[in-house]
């Protein structure tokens, strides 16, 4: 029993974690679209000069979706780091990327 | 006011510390100790390069005139570095794979290692570097003039100019102290990126220190400077859009593609650890260069006089309050700023045009091939030096003629867009397999055709290069062709001008020549490895691999040297590195003895990639793989030599051994024909000596008995001197000095003649039936025909002794074919044994025990008659009895005697 569990409790753990892994890497992916998103919405401002925004709102949204983006960014690499040493831990050997 | 002394000491003092660290980081490299200098902080902050002096001054002064405008430019850098996933990662493991050296190197590999094309890119490389150069020569002199020393400069003509030069001039001797002082295989400077670390902390620290004063020196921290910021005259947003998402995507494109970008980016990367942690400390370090910018603008322009060039509020500002400390560090800031970028920009274009432009054209003048590596490293490093020079008087000669008025940040921007212009072919390159060479050289020259129409020339200023009146109406009056309304379509930004039209007729060119040319070979498997460098490469992990990776190499040694001696190497490379246990650290020293030992077996360029492969460092290049193939062909070419070699060796020595056999039978032959001759001639005269004897002695013989024995000893003496004919005859003949009786006859006449001759003969043997076709015999020769008679007789008599079948009959069979006439013997006897076919034409042979007497002359004696009368007798094989066959000429040519 203890031998079946061992058997069948691996590869579902290591399948989840390159799950995880891969999941990863389309966050990470992911990121920079959301960045040049965030950073074009002033684009649809007015630029009208009765109806345009104070330029203090504008530096403060462009610096605050920029440290979103890197604590975000942060996050992930953080992550995939602690990963890959993990994997050199239990694995030892080599697996593809990607 | 500080000195123009003091000013020049701090920035010789500031110099010579770079000079310091960057020595004791190359020491540190040499010794191994490579692992801080390889540190992701000390990559990342090489990545700063990307701040220039541009970015120190001209970020504030484009915030000034333009609002929040400038923030674009750090934009998109941040959003390539947060998307490393999508390209600087594959841009990165290609670099190491392939070993790329610069982005001219890349775009060359990847299009099938074109020359041609790394030549045009290097060469558009350096003309939109040129600006940017002047650029950093600008903001220093603009730096110096702002304490007030530019006038301090001796010597005449404009003051500005010169500083400009001395500049430049100490810039070019930094950067060739600097960047060429060795040269390293993968182009890596580990001396260079620390110091440039180093200056990316300074000029950090530099415009830090500043805002923070600005912020709560000068104001009431961050609430009173957002108010001011909105009081001011940049307070609301009217920024272009155009501009906005125009200036994102070309800082993005030229954050991949300038050369100095390219060269810290990728070039000197070692992995995606680096990557990583650079992803957002990266975005971090332009969001604090770029924090206080506005604050600075604004209070700038609230505090100092109007007019004065808001390029260099963050110099004049602290100056301006008496805080001189603050604006020298400032100043050093810019000054490192410029610097840096200078140095790594000129060791990144020198790199490219050594290897792509003096290399080739040097060694197709000389002649000679890489193999003569001193003189080739010489020549190499002088290059490099030659074009740092180059470059950086470039910047100055464009300096000079730009007339350094323009802003700042203008003149960045025109150098961004040309060096964009590289951008969609190596996208494409690195992204998707069609893309070919034909379609990368189209699209570089389109996009630079354009940029250099449109946006640098221009750039230099009305009246340089381009009249004001060709700049408004066109060249030759083509209204469509101005230089900055293409196509007619006018009052557009001149920057977004240019970037539209070139970046869109340059990916047009790009897929359009790419999707009708087709690529060679080369070009496509580059293709395949570049796009799928993922699968093509090992897990960086395997660096580290340690002792597996060891076994692995053992095993491929195993296999290829045979146990014992890979087992031995394997031994004796770990005890030199003092390792316990047989397996060796796989150190660069022990590879290359490895791999030296299997290049002994199975050739250099197979052990390499082999070791390679095992190794991980690079996977397999196609020239590996091409090398590989050419190392088997030759392998297989000598292989074939030395089988023919060995077939003809073997065919000798079979003759060889033929002739032996030959020799030694006919030694045989000639002993017994000794005893032979000598018994024949003992025989006779023993008998002639008997009876003369008896005729002597015997008184009482009577006169039948006399005559009997007179007649015995007159016969024996017959058959002596028929014995002694023949040798006569044979030797005369082979001595050729035979000489020949030529008439005309007819064959028939002539074997009735033989056959009569054969049937008298007494002792002949018994009778044979002689088988004739006389229409056949109907033919005339011209030959000798007394001597064609002999061979006749020979060969008939030959037949009636040895036929040995039961009615013995000999067929004559005549047929003529192309003048020769051929007559064939054929007896229904047992024929010769095989063994001695070969043996019958020669002198003395006689086959077997011969019954018959003869001293084994006769056919020896047709042979050489025959070949006397232009023909020749051989034996047939395939009758059944013994055959021969004598072919010889209608008419013999008389030109034969």
């Amino acid at each position: 029993m203890i031998d079946d569990e061992e058997k069948a409790g691996l590869p579902v753990f290591l399948e989840r974690r390159s799950y995880r892994r891969r999941r990863l890497h389309d966050a990470a992916r992911l990121l920079p679209v959301l960045g040049l998103l965030g950073w074009m919405v002033p684009l649809l401002w007015s630029v009208d000069s009765a109806k345009a925004p104070a330029s203090s709102n504008v530096l403060t949204y462009v610096f605050l979706v920029w440290a979103a983006l890197i604590s975000a960014c942060f996050l992930i690499s953080s992550r995939m780091s602690r990963n890959e040493r993990a994997n050199q831990d239990t694995e030892g050997g080599r697996d593809g990327q990607q | 006011m500080t000195s123009f002394n003091a000013l020049l000491a701090i920035c010789l003092a500031y110099v010579f510390f770079l000079f310091v660290v960057a020595f004791v980081a190359e020491r540190s490299a040499m010794q191994g100790r490579v692992r801080w200098l390889r540190s992701p902080v000390v990559y990342t902050l090489s990545l700063s390069i990307y701040c220039t002096a541009w970015t120190f001054y001209g970020a504030v002064g484009s915030a000034a005139r333009n609002g929040i405008e400038y923030v674009a430019i750090y934009l998109g850098p941040s959003l390539v570095m947060i998307g490393w996933f999508w390209a600087v990662r594959k841009l990165v493991r290609i670099g190491r794979s392939q070993r790329i050296t610069s982005i001219a190197d890349l775009i060359s590999s990847r299009y099938g290692k074109s020359n041609f094309l790394a030549m045009c890119v290097t060469i558009f490389f350096v003309l939109g570097t040129t600006p940017y150069i002047a650029l950093q020569l600008q903001s220093v002199t603009l730096s110096f003039e702002v304490f007030g020393l530019a006038e301090s400069v001796s010597g005449g003509g404009d003051p500005k100019t010169r500083t400009a030069f001395w500049v430049a001039i100490g810039l070019a001797i930094f950067t060739v102290f600097f960047g060429t002082r060795n040269l390293d295989a993968n182009e890596r400077h580990h001396g260079v990126v620390m110091a440039i670390a180093v200056e990316a902390v300074v000029k950090l620290a530099a415009l830090l220190s500043v805002g923070i004063f600005v912020v709560w020196g000068l104001s009431d921290g961050i609430p009173d400077i957002l108010e001011r910021i909105d009081a001011s005259e940049i307070g609301i947003w009217q920024v272009d859009g155009g501009r906005w998402a125009g200036i994102t995507f070309l800082s993005a494109a030229a954050f991949l593609c300038l050369p100095r970008m390219f060269q810290v980016l990728v070039v000197e990367a070692a992995d995606d650890a680096h990557l990583r942690t650079a992803s957002w400390a990266f975005p971090t370090y332009l969001l604090l260069m770029s924090l206080f910018v506005v604050p600075i603008a604004v209070v700038g322009l609230d505090l100092l006089p109007a007019g004065s060039n808001p390029d260099l509020f963050v110099l004049t500002l602290p100056l301006s309050q008496g805080y001189e400390g603050l604006a020298v560090l400032s100043f050093l800031g810019g000054f490192s700023s410029a610097t840096s970028m200078v140095i790594v920009a000129a060791i990144a274009l020198s790199t490219m045009v050594s290897n792509h432009i003096v290399m080739p054209i040097w060694l197709r003048l000389t002649g000679v091939g890489a193999t003569m590596s001193g003189d080739v490293r010489y020549v190499v490093l002088t290059a490099r030096r030659v074009s740092i020079a180059l470059v950086v008087m470039l910047g100055y000669a464009y300096y000079k003629l730009s007339g350094g008025g323009s802003a700042l940040s203008a003149i960045g921007l025109v150098s961004f867009v040309g060096v964009s212009q590289v951008l969609p072919a190596m996208l494409g390159g690195i992204f998707w397999r069609g893309a070919t060479r034909a379609g990368a050289i189209a699209a570089v020259v389109t996009g630079f055709s354009i940029w250099t129409y449109s946006l640098f020339l221009p750039s230099l200023g009305d009246g340089v290069i381009f009249s004001a009146q060709m700049m408004s109406q066109g060249p030759w009056g083509i209204d469509w062709l101005r230089p900055q309304a293409l196509f007619g379509i006018e009052n557009i930004d001149p920057l977004l001008h240019t970037l539209f039209w070139s970046m869109m007729l340059n990916t047009i060119a790009f897929f359009v020549f790419s999707i009708i040319s087709f690529p060679g070979p080369i070009e496509r498997l580059q293709g395949a490895q570049f796009v799928n460098i993922f699968q093509h490469s090992a897990s960086p992990r395997s660096w580290s691999a340690g002792v597996a990776q060891t076994e692995d190499l053992l095993i491929m040694a195993q296999r290829i040297l045979g146990a014992a001696d890979a087992l031995a190497l394997f031994e004796r490379e770990a005890n030199r590195q003092k390792v316990s246990g047989d397996l060796p650290e796989p150190t660069p020293d022990f590879l290359q003895v490895l791999e030296r030992e299997l290049a002994g077996s199975v050739g250099a360029a197979t052990a390499h990639a082999m070791v390679g492969q095992i190794v991980g460092g690079h996977s397999v290049s196609v020239e590996d793989l091409m090398a590989v193939a050419d190392e088997s062909a030759q392998l297989m070419e000598y292989s074939s030599r030395l089988e023919t070699q060995s077939a003809e060796l073997t065919r000798t020595a079979r003759k060889l051994r033929e002739a032996n056999d030959k020799l030694t039978r006919l030694s045989v032959q000639k002993d017994a024909f000794l005893s032979q001759i000598s018994h024949e001639l003992r025989t006779p005269m023993s008998s002639i000596r008997a009876f003369s004897e008896i005729l002597r002695d015997g008184r009482d013989l009577d006169g039948a008995e006399q005559s009997k024995f007179s007649s015995i000893i007159h016969d024996e003496a017959i058959r002596l001197t028929r014995l002694l004919d023949d040798l006569l005859d044979l030797s005369v003949l082979e001595n050729a000095k035979v000489s020949l009786n030529v008439q005309r006859g007819r064959l028939g006449d002539l074997l009735d003649r033989a056959e009569a001759a054969a049937a008298s003969n007494a002792d002949g043997g018994p009778s044979i039936r002689i088988t004739r076709n006389r229409d056949a015999e109907d033919v005339w020769v011209q030959t000798d025909l007394d001597r064609l008679t002999q061979v006749f007789i020979n060969l008939l008599s030959n037949a009636r002794k040895y036929c040995e079948a039961d009615d013995p009959e000999l067929t004559i069979t005549i047929s003529q074919k192309d003048g020769l006439v051929r007559i064939d013997f054929v007896d229904n006897g047992k024929g010769i044994s095989i063994e001695a076919r070969d043996m019958i034409f020669e002198k003395f042979a006689r086959i077997g025990e011969q019954k018959a007497g003869g001293a084994g002359l006769g056919l020896a004696i047709c042979r050489e008659i025959m070949a006397r009368l232009d023909g020749e007798i051989v034996y047939l094989p395939t009758t059944k009895g013994a055959g021969f066959r004598l072919t010889l000429p209608l008419e013999m040519a008389l030109a034969a005697q």
